[in-house]
């Protein structure tokens, strides 16, 4: 039995702690000793996306990445993206547009379109199709998803 | 699995010299965790090198030239307002590499040590001229990027080694680079071929060059005679006809599904042309 690794890191806002082995990815950490489900685990080799989360600001795949490098981080996740009952205007406009038919991919998209948009407030649709070029989804053919990210950007410059 | 995070590369390099079994070096990990959950390589020690200080800086240096951390990602580099001014070829090997999330991890030295032919961002460090700091029991001494790769998935590096810096030399006046790749699709996929070219000019003569070519050999090729061909010239027609023909002779390919043997040798040259006209190009004073 190897020794467990206790890190201290910050998940959607809240300090958490978790007791984690040397092989358990930040993915497996997130899902099974803290309960958030929502990233998912689609191809575990970092080429579907559907495990995306935010480290720092800097958008990775939670699979390729291992819970003891988490100490200190700062990790945001699909399910701090609602605050309380309202939605994140990217949440809404997916429902609105069908943007997702299994779901598989969605969270992971979310986070990474959010993650996007902090960046770059008015991004073009061939910078929002790049950005998201590493978040596979086999249902919709994209272009539900690419229009969602494209008319939540333009409400989002509205707004502020 | 022992995981260490040292805070030092002498550390580093000695947790990995007393190690027993397989040891690999954690920085990015967008190619070590891949092949730890594919079973492919299993370590007995990982050693997590990105809490040692440095090893997230870009800084240039007094003589113009950079150097980088070797847990820099590529997305640091591509966002980063001089270095791809200096290097435009260099940063655009690395940002072909994966998706934005891979970017967001993935690092050059990561790169160079995975030890694939097809890297794309050795053949680009190649031409540039970019050395690294290797750390062992022996203390820490300079290797030039083209002496790590020792074959597909090995390098030089022996027992207790460990890559502890990155340098790129100063870029100079009238000097451009650039690399291209073929793949069978438009993005995200592993170089069939790839070409990095550096050269520097002085009106419209070359003066000075580098012609590196991946996935066409063992390891990335540093093609002298591809150089000479361009040196002197001024990327004419005879001069692009002996640049192919240099390439084309430098290639010992891998015959696959992806690109047969003749195909990858013509295009590595048809790669060496345009990235020869595009280097050419910077170098003038194209964007």
């Amino acid at each position: 039995m190897s020794k467990k690794f206790h890190i201290s890191a910050t998940v959607n806002g809240d300090a958490v702690e978790f007791l984690c082995d040397s092989r358990e990815t930040l993915l497996d950490v997130l899902r099974d000793r803290l309960g958030l489900t929502g990233s998912k685990e689609g191809c575990g080799t970092g080429d579907c996306g559907a495990c995306s989360v935010s480290v720092d600001g800097r958008l990775v795949c939670s699979c390729l990445m291992l819970g003891a490098e988490a100490e200190g981080k700062t990790i945001e996740t699909v399910e701090g993206m609602a605050t309380d009952e309202t939605l994140h205007p990217l949440q809404k406009r997916f429902i609105e547009y069908a943007a997702l038919q299994c779901g598989i991919c969605t969270p992971g998209i979310l986070v990474a379109a959010k993650n996007l948009l902090e960046k770059n407030p008015d991004p073009t649709e061939e910078e929002v199709r790049y950005w998201l070029a590493g978040n596979l989804c086999r249902c919709t053919g994209y272009d539900k998803i690419i229009r969602a990210v494209m008319d939540t950007a333009a409400e989002l410059r509205e707004a502020s | 699995m022992q995981f260490h995070s040292p805070s030092t590369f002498d550390e580093a390099a000695k947790l990995a010299a007393e190690a027993e079994g397989i040891t690999r070096f954690l920085a990015g990990g967008t190619d070590v965790l891949v092949q730890l959950r594919a079973d492919a390589v299993t370590p007995d020690t990982l050693i997590d090198v990105k809490h040692i200080p440095g090893t997230h800086d870009i800084t240039r240096r007094a003589d113009g030239g950079w150097d980088l951390g070797v847990a820099v990602t590529g997305a640091e580099m591509s966002e980063h307002p001089e270095l791809g001014q200096d290097w435009p070829g260099l940063v655009e090997g690395m940002d072909l590499i994966g998706s934005t999330q891979v970017q967001g991890r993935a690092t050059l030295v990561g790169n160079l040590c995975n030890g694939s032919p097809a890297a794309d961002s050795v053949p680009g460090m190649v031409t540039a001229g970019v050395t690294v700091s290797v750390t062992g029991p022996e203390g820490t001494r300079q290797i030039a990027v083209e002496d790590i790769p020792a074959g597909p998935g090995r390098t030089t590096l022996t027992k207790g080694e460990v890559i502890s810096g990155l340098h790129i030399p100063a870029r100079g006046d009238n000097a451009g680079d650039a690399y291209l790749r073929f793949i069978p699709r438009t993005e995200m996929d592993i170089a069939v071929v790839g070409c990095a070219v550096s050269l520097r000019r002085d009106g419209d003569v070359i003066t000075e060059a580098r012609v590196c070519l991946g996935a066409v050999a063992p390891t990335v090729v540093l093609v002298d005679d591809a150089a000479k061909a361009l040196i002197g010239s001024t990327l004419d027609d005879a001069a692009l006809e002996a640049l192919t023909a240099a390439a084309e002779a430098a290639c010992n390919p891998i015959d696959d599904k992806r690109g047969t043997i003749a195909f990858r040798t013509e295009v590595a040259g048809v790669l060496a042309r345009r990235a020869a006209k595009i280097a050419y190009d910077r170098a003038g004073g194209a964007k």
